[in-house]
């Protein structure tokens, strides 16, 4: 294969069902055969947090941030109907009946199927994340590495 | 038209994106020109499939549905 296709993800919510399209879409163009980016910024980072808590060292509003932000994909919010929680237990609950994959599996799916997962460093500073809180095997960039990759795509989201 | 199948893939249940998933490993270990078998039951699939392979330069050969089962045969390019 010459020039593989690219396609282009900017995931910027932290909402279970934006990031399960977002994740849905990559592993769709990963199978398409296209090298696939999701930059995750602002809360779309949460997607990429570690479960475990990390001890790092943090500022007061960092500390808040923390622990008002949902510890990785699992534990993400829905953009409707969230019901204070009680939202993703039902969402979860039907997705199983339908043979639907779980955001976590997602994520799973598109690591090994080599999609490039970003972190961009500037929004990490904002909300006090720091890289040992964040999945291995994702890499750290910024605005120009993203439009890098997007300026000569064929497929570019903003979710 | 009698069809020499390389591999079947058995897809049954899985819901979107997972059988175009499927489909793209199990293609990747065929030699070009081998055919591919697919069960689904996604009804998704038939639109899916047909875009994937023609994207990817693959040829469907027929596709028929039995029951609830979306059968596709693929032929790697």
């Amino acid at each position: 294969m010459t020039d593989k296709k690219k396609t282009t993800i900017v995931l910027f919510s932290g909402d279970y069902d934006k990031a399960m399209a977002a994740y849905i879409i990559a592993n769709g163009a990963a199978a398409y055969d296209h090298e696939v980016t999701i930059f995750h910024t602002f809360w779309g980072l949460n997607a990429l947090r570690k479960e475990e808590i990390i001890s790092v060292k943090k500022g007061t509003m960092e500390r808040m941030f923390d622990k008002m932000m949902p510890r990785g994909a699992d534990k993400m919010g829905l953009s409707k109907m969230n019901f204070a929680g009680f939202g993703p237990k039902m969402i979860k609950d039907v997705m199983k009946k339908h043979n639907a994959m779980p955001l976590p599996q997602l994520i799973e799916m598109a690591n090994e199927q080599d999609v490039k997962l970003v972190a961009c460093t500037m929004t990490m500073d904002l909300l006090g994340l720091q890289q040992e809180e964040l999945l291995d095997n994702i890499e750290y960039a910024g605005v120009a590495a993203y439009l890098a990759d997007a300026e000569d795509g064929n497929v570019n989201l903003f979710i | 038209m009698k069809i020499n199948i390389d591999q079947v893939l058995d897809a049954k249940g899985l819901a979107c994106p997972m059988p175009i998933v499927k489909t793209k490993k199990a293609i990747n270990a065929l030699e070009s020109g081998q055919v591919l078998e697919i069960h689904t039951t996604d009804k998704g699939a038939k639109n899916d499939l047909s875009a994937w392979a023609k994207s990817g330069g693959h040829e469907l050969l027929k596709h028929e549905v039995e029951n609830d089962v979306l059968k596709f045969w693929i032929k790697k390019g």
